[in-house]
Parts: structure tokens; C-alpha cells; sequence
């Protein structure tokens, strides 16, 4: 196979896309775990139940862009009830412990879906709109690919203007600093932290519905991504959004880059940038030291 | 003792259960190998009891990390994996005989987990579990692409129709030889495994998982005892793992799986982290559950996770380690 310019371009864009989607998983890990210190082993679960939620809601209603506001909508609110009713009760019991409790979680997702929607995958359609290329000047690329991408970039800045612009976000920034002076000050940590985890969740939702025209749905679709999210926050550092945005594309690129030359070592590339981060920076691209002490 | 500690002395009669229990708890490497050398008249089946020693055995490698040094990992699969691959082909593609390919595969064990180790190691608190986690599932790839694993199917024909050793021959075809085959290496295993507890390096790890900063301070190299723990971890998780490719004569790519590394932390935590026979207690009670539930619906992960999440929030030190609170308390 020839190395075009066309096919490295493409590549390349494809390679963007992909690295969106995992900008978003690890975003809502990250806000998830920087807030709260989980480490939700469930964001996988939620990834996979938004994209059937999604599919569910466009089948019924049969418009992708409500199943795109429903899915993360639906997913958040489970999500909300998760935190209030299990993960809760766990606060101060160590670290491990809310941990090994999503986990669980996980499992009990993944088999409810199976329940109710089969274990096999199910195809989604992308929306007529979206189908197609568009030529960007210099090569043709596919539609929903740029949507993906486009969305991502949107809702990072809304995220951004909602952490950085805020008095809510201000809020999340001290309670990721020191919650105990936080709540000293008078403010309902714990509504915030309830807040904190749908919206985590509800991000990764979206991520589900994203990528499911892209790749279909099926129980499993959650546990491949779940690695995905942590090399990706391990890598970009936790805690830390520009952190995930950076890490996120850089894996995704690396990873499609990696098809086109080297197909054997592209599912192997991502742990390799792991382990080079880990060797000279071992608290990531962006993370600060320390925080984790 | 009694000046630091003047109400020991003073302590009222203990009841009879206790001190029986307090007599166990003193020689648990007997005790253990007792229960183990009656266990196959106590279970259904005897390949259930197989099972269950060989999973116990995996758990009690990862327990060793998580329940004693108190780092949790998320990456185990890879080292049962590991032990159970090499083994797996040394025997049905090289003919190795049984006694050369299960040490072989605890020293492949021990160096994929000197390697992960010492990448993880680096990160401290949550990230481990990321890490290991991700590590694994590369581990997962690297041995799917390998051409000697059989890939996607898995490995097929690892033989070990009898074995002999200093005249004794025993038929694996017979489920109740291959049983006391398989207690034979836990036996050694736990009786190791209390060695190491009762050493220094075994109050080490303790410390560490204590109060890392206060072990550290009292000049202990955590690093150097985390990844040694790691290593000896993955050691009996490896020996599993070999044990495990000679019972089922095959290694499935599962073994390999995220889901498995989940599991395991599922069988220690059910049982009791941190203490001795938790972990044996903790495979069977997993084991029977996935065996009964198995028989009358598809979806017993539903269940499996449910009882998790239920033991996660409310007996988090498990049946055998509840259990244990409970007779300490009567004392």
C-alpha cells in the first residue's frame, strides 16, 4: 500500500474523530474523578447504555438530534440516582472502595442491556444528513466524522465556559482544590458532587450515541472504551481538562496513524505512549505533581 | 506485655469456639491443607473442587497485593494468563514435560509483572489500578497476535496425561488424582505464602499498607517492597494459571480478559481481603453462585454484579473476614 498524501490526510482526520470521542469519555472521567476522587469503573457501562438509550430514542422517535439530547439526558439522571443512592454511602471509606462499588455496577449494566435488547451487536444508522463526504479543499472526508468533531469542539467550550466562567464552576474548582474548606464556606458539596457526577456521565453518553453510527452497538462496545479513557487520563493527567483534550486526540491519531503503517501494533500503540508518559512524566502530559499524594 | 497492656491479663476465660479458633489461626498452613485434602467429598463434582483450589490459588496470589500491600489492581488476567500461555505451549508445542513448564511459567510470570511493575509503581494511589488495568489489556493484545496462542480459539492440546514424580504416578484423567495433582502446588503455595506473611518483608507490606508515608519515614524503600509484592503476586497468580492450562487441557483467550482481572478482585473481596483462607472461601462462594445460577438463566452476571455491589456496601471485609470479626469479638 502507498502512502498518498490523500490517504495520510484522511487518516489523519480519521484518526481526529476517533481521539474526539475519547476526549469525551475522559473529560467526564476526569471532572468525575477530580471532584469526587472515584475512579468510575462504570463509565464504560454508562458509554454503552447512552448509545442504546440513543438508539432507542431515535428508533421511537426517529430523529438522531433527539436521541442525541435524550440519550445523555436519561443516562445522567440514572446516573445522578447512582451517585445518591450507592456511591454515597461510600464517602470515607476509602478510595478503593467506590471503585470496586462501579464496578460492580458495570457488570450489572452490561447484562441489564443484554436483558433487554440481546446479546448481539445492533447496527445504527447515521442520520440522512450526515451521510456522505464533504470536500474540504484538499481531500473528501466523511460527513458525520466532521460532525463528531464539531460537536466535541462545541461542547468543550461549553465546558470550559461552565468551569472557567461560572459561580458553579467556581464551585467545582475550590471542591477539586479542598472540599472540606469548600463546604466550611457554606456550600452544599455534596449537591454539587450529584451534579458533578451527571454531568461526567451524561458526557459519556453522549460520547455512546456519537460513536455509535461509527462502529454500532453492542453490550460490549463499554469495556474496550473504559481502557481507552484511563490510558488517556493517565496519559493527559487527571484532574486536568486540557490534559484530556491533548492525550485524547494524541492517542487517536497515533492509533489510525498506526493502521496505516504498522497494522499489528495500532491496538498496542496507545499503552506505548502510557508507558513512555508514565516513564518521563508519571503524572501525566499536564497533571500536576502531587495531587494524587 | 501485661505492664504496656494491663486488661490482657486480666482478659476473662475465652469460650470454647474461640479458643479453638485461636488454635486453627496458629497453624493455618495445616489447618488449610487439611480441609483441602477432604474438600472433594464436600463439593457436587469434583472438577468444582478443582476449581475452586486453582481459583482460590489466583486469588490468594492477587490478595497477597490487594488485601496485604493494599494497592488494588485491575490487571491480574495478565499474570494467570501469562502462566497459563507459557506453560500451555511449552507442553503441547514443545513437548516440555509438566515439572520444566510450570516453574518456566511462573518465571514468565514474574517478569511480565517486574515489567508492569515497575511502570506502575510509579503512579501512586487510584492510578494504579488504571494502569495495571491498561497494561493488562496490552498484554491481552500482544499474546492475541501471537502466532504459538491460537488467538481468537484460544490454545488447544495441552496433554498431561499422567504424571510421575519419585515413583509415585498419578492419572490426570481421573478427576480425583488431577484434585490432589493440583492440592499438591497449593499446598506448597499457602505454606509459602505464610511464610512470607510471618517474615519481615511480610510485616513490610503491612506497614505500607497501613500508612505508606509512616512506613516510608521509617526507612523503608516502598518502591522496592511494592514491586517485590507485585512480583510475588503475580508468582502464585501464574502458577494458576499453569495449573489451570493442564486442567482444562486448553487455555481460552478469555483468560486473558479484563474480565477476568475483574473477577478475581470479586472472589477476594468476597471472601475477606487480607486474611489467610478468605480468598479460598471467596472463590467457592463465587464459584457455586455462577454454577447455580448458570442452571436456570443466562444472565447470572446480573446476579454476580448485584452480589458485589451488596457486599461492596455492606460487608466490606467479606463472609470469612465478617466472620472472623465475629469470633474475635466474642473473645
Amino acid at each position: 500500500m502507498e502512502l498518498t498524501f490523500d490517504l495520510v490526510a484522511l487518516q489523519l482526520f480519521t484518526g481526529l474523530a476517533l481521539g474526539a470521542i475519547y476526549v469525551l469519555l475522559a473529560v467526564g472521567l476526569s471532572l468525575i474523578f477530580g471532584m469526587l476522587t472515584v475512579v468510575n469503573f462504570a463509565h464504560g457501562a454508562f458509554f454503552m447504555v447512552g448509545a442504546y438509550v440513543g438508539l432507542f430514542a431515535a428508533e421511537k422517535t426517529g430523529s438522531f438530534w433527539l436521541a442525541l439530547v435524550i440519550a445523555p439526558m436519561v443516562v445522567a439522571a440514572f446516573g445522578m440516582a447512582c451517585e445518591r443512592w450507592l456511591i454515597r454511602p461510600l464517602y470515607g471509606r476509602g478510595i478503593d472502595y467506590p471503585l470496586l462499588l462501579t464496578f460492580g455496577l458495570s457488570y450489572m449494566l452490561v447484562e441489564g442491556v443484554r436483558i433487554v435488547w440481546g446479546k448481539s451487536g445492533l447496527p445504527f444508522d447515521t442520520p440522512e444528513l450526515l451521510q456522505g463526504a464533504t470536500n474540504l479543499g484538499f481531500a473528501d472526508f466523511p460527513t458525520y466524522r466532521l460532525f463528531v468533531i464539531a460537536v466535541v469542539a462545541v461542547l468543550l467550550f461549553v465546558l470550559w465556559l461552565l468551569i472557567e466562567r461560572t459561580s458553579f464552576g467556581l464551585i467545582v474548582r475550590a471542591g477539586a482544590r479542598d472540599p472540606v474548606i469548600v463546604r466550611v464556606l457554606g456550600v452544599d458539596v455534596s449537591r454539587v458532587w450529584l451534579l458533578v457526577f451527571g454531568v461526567g456521565t451524561g458526557i459519556a453518553a453522549l460520547a455512546g450515541v456519537l460513536s455509535a453510527p461509527l462502529q454500532g452497538v453492542s453490550p460490549e462496545m463499554g469495556t474496550s472504551v473504559l481502557t481507552v479513557a484511563f490510558v488517556v487520563t493517565v496519559v493527559g493527567g487527571m484532574g486536568s481538562l486540557m490534559g484530556a483534550v491533548v492525550a485524547g486526540l494524541l492517542v487517536g491519531v497515533v492509533e489510525s496513524m498506526a493502521v496505516l503503517i504498522f497494522p499489528e501494533a495500532a491496538k498496542v500503540s496507545m499503552f506505548v505512549i502510557m508507558a513512555a508518559v508514565l516513564l518521563i512524566r508519571p503524572q501525566g502530559l499536564f497533571g500536576r505533581a502531587g495531587l494524587m499524594a | 506485655m501485661s505492664a504496656i497492656n494491663p486488661t490482657l491479663a486480666a482478659a476473662p476465660p475465652r469460650s470454647l469456639p474461640a479458643n479453638a479458633f485461636a488454635a486453627i489461626a496458629k497453624h493455618r498452613v495445616l489447618a488449610t491443607v487439611l480441609f483441602f485434602a477432604i474438600f472433594p467429598w464436600l463439593m457436587p463434582y469434583q472438577s468444582l473442587a478443582i476449581n475452586i483450589l486453582i481459583y482460590g490459588l489466583f486469588a490468594v496470589g492477587f490478595n497477597l497485593l490487594f488485601g496485604y500491600t493494599g494497592l488494588l489492581s485491575f490487571g491480574h488476567a495478565a499474570f494467570l494468563g501469562v502462566g497459563a500461555y507459557t506453560a500451555g505451549i511449552l507442553i503441547a508445542q514443545y513437548q516440555m514435560p509438566w515439572w520444566a513448564a510450570v516453574p518456566a511459567a511462573i518465571v514468565a510470570g514474574c517478569v511480565v509483572a517486574l515489567v508492569m511493575g515497575l511502570l506502575a509503581i510509579r503512579t501512586r494511589g487510584i492510578y494504579f489500578a488504571m494502569v495495571t488495568l491498561a497494561l493488562s489489556q496490552c498484554v491481552y493484545f500482544l499474546i492475541y497476535q501471537l502466532p504459538a496462542s491460537g488467538g481468537e480459539n484460544g490454545l488447544r492440546g495441552v496433554n498431561v496425561a499422567e504424571v510421575s514424580l519419585f515413583g509415585l504416578k498419578l492419572n490426570l484423567l481421573d478427576p480425583l488424582q488431577k484434585y490432589y495433582f493440583v492440592f499438591a502446588f497449593v499446598a506448597l503455595a499457602l505454606w509459602l505464602l505464610s511464610r512470607i506473611l510471618a517474615s519481615p518483608f511480610g510485616g513490610a507490606i503491612e506497614a505500607v499498607r497501613e500508612n505508606e508515608a509512616r512506613a516510608r519515614a521509617c526507612g523503608f524503600d516502598i518502591e522496592r517492597t511494592k514491586l517485590l509484592a507485585f512480583v510475588l503476586s503475580a508468582a502464585f497468580c501464574a502458577l494458576a494459571g499453569a495449573l489451570n492450562a493442564i486442567h482444562l487441557s486448553s487455555v481460552p483467550i478469555e483468560t486473558l480478559h479484563y474480565a477476568t482481572s475483574g473477577m478475581v478482585v470479586m472472589l477476594c473481596l468476597l471472601g475477606g481481603m487480607g486474611t489467610y483462607f478468605g480468598p479460598f472461601v471467596g472463590a467457592a462462594l463465587f464459584l457455586l453462585i455462577q454454577d447455580l445460577a448458570s442452571g436456570w438463566t443466562e444472565h447470572w452476571q446480573l446476579l454476580v454484579g448485584a452480589v458485589f455491589v451488596f457486599v461492596v456496601l455492606f460487608f466490606p471485609n467479606g463472609v470469612w473476614g465478617t466472620l472472623l470479626q465475629k469470633v474475635s469479638h466474642d473473645r
